[in-house]
């Protein structure tokens, strides 16, 4: 971790502490955030500018409830994937519209034999089992075994807290 | 935590269609912004804080990358006894380093994901979890990443 610090100074902290809870809801945000945490104006933008291009911002935006926007079904699926073949369809179901996250993860033997997590959303279940065949197909014999596990109740939902 | 529907207008849903985008970089960024949709500063800002207040937006402001940062985030779940769940639920939601907590219906019954800010911070963390529950820690570390966005049209 330390090849990353020399990039987050003090200063940057700042700005995440400060811009962890949300932008101010004010016509000059950056403006606001530059007097809260000590520093000219420009050089909120431009340090916001540096830690969008070094990937340390993802992006600045919103992030929707999905439940509150009605995609109330969120199937979390698994799949016990081929490790010869899993880069190259973990890529491929990456690509498809209805997968918004797609990771390879180590298996738990004997309780969890599956290596690809597909998060998949839409509004109701059968639509998210549509795309679950979609995935099934695509897989073909390379897949065991697959489950999709829904989302029952959102238990706890933050963003980052860092310390201060 | 909001699981119903919300009614949103045409302007709430423009708005939530474009901040999964990116916000402008600029001095007055909700004016700018507001151009594009059609409305001023002070609309653009009322809808905002209407929909962070309501529920419909969980989160408006920067996306950090905490790996990018030195942190580390991780998924991992519980297999909690349906007779302790709502006491592990408490136990786990408490820890100031689980971010998001789900639960699905599968033997492992519980999944959150952990941000930290340093890697020494996830092993402290899953030990901790597993003092304050009594239950193993099932660690899913990413090994490879395919796809990660999160677009929704509504």
């Amino acid at each position: 971790m330390n090849a990353a610090l020399p990039q987050q100074d003090e200063l940057d902290r700042r700005l995440v502490l400060a811009t962890q809870a949300g932008l101010p809801l004010v016509e000059r945000p950056y403006d606001a955030l530059a007097e809260q945490c000590g520093m000219p104006a420009a050089e909120v933008q431009r340090r916001l500018a540096a830690m969008l291009a070094r990937g340390a911002i993802r992006r600045i935006g919103a992030v929707p409830n999905h439940y509150a926007l009605g995609y109330t079904a969120n199937g979390m699926s698994v799949w016990d994937v081929d490790d010869a073949c899993i880069a190259e369809l973990g890529a491929r179901v990456g690509r498809l519209p209805g997968v918004t996250h797609c990771y390879q993860r180590p298996r738990h033997l004997p309780l969890w034999p599956y290596n690809l997590f597909a998060m998949l959303h839409g509004r109701d279940r059968p639509a998210v089992l549509e795309q679950v065949a979609e995935i099934r197909a695509l897989l073909g014999p390379a897949c065991r075994a697959h489950e999709v596990l829904f989302s029952t109740r959102i238990l706890k939902k933050t963003g980052l807290r860092l310390g201060s | 935590m909001r699981e119903t529907r919300a009614v949103l207008d045409a302007l709430d849903r423009a708005i939530i269609n474009r901040l999964q985008g990116d916000f402008p970089l600029c001095d007055e960024p909700y004016a700018e912004l507001g151009r594009a949709l059609g409305v001023d500063a002070a609309t653009l800002i009322a809808r905002l804080r209407k929909m962070l207040d309501e529920g419909v937006l969980t989160r408006f402001g920067p996306m950090f990358q905490v790996e990018r940062m030195g942190g580390r985030y991780l998924l991992a779940a519980l297999a909690v006894p349906e007779a302790r769940y709502e006491e592990v639920a408490a136990r786990v939601n408490a820890d100031h380093a689980v971010a998001h907590n789900y639960r699905r219906d599968h033997a492992l019954n519980m999944w959150f994901v952990l941000a930290v800010e340093t890697p020494e911070a996830l092993d402290q963390a899953c030990a901790r979890l597993e003092a304050a529950t009594g239950l193993a820690v099932y660690a899913f570390p990413k090994e490879r990443e395919f796809f990660v966005e999160m677009k929704l049209t509504v």
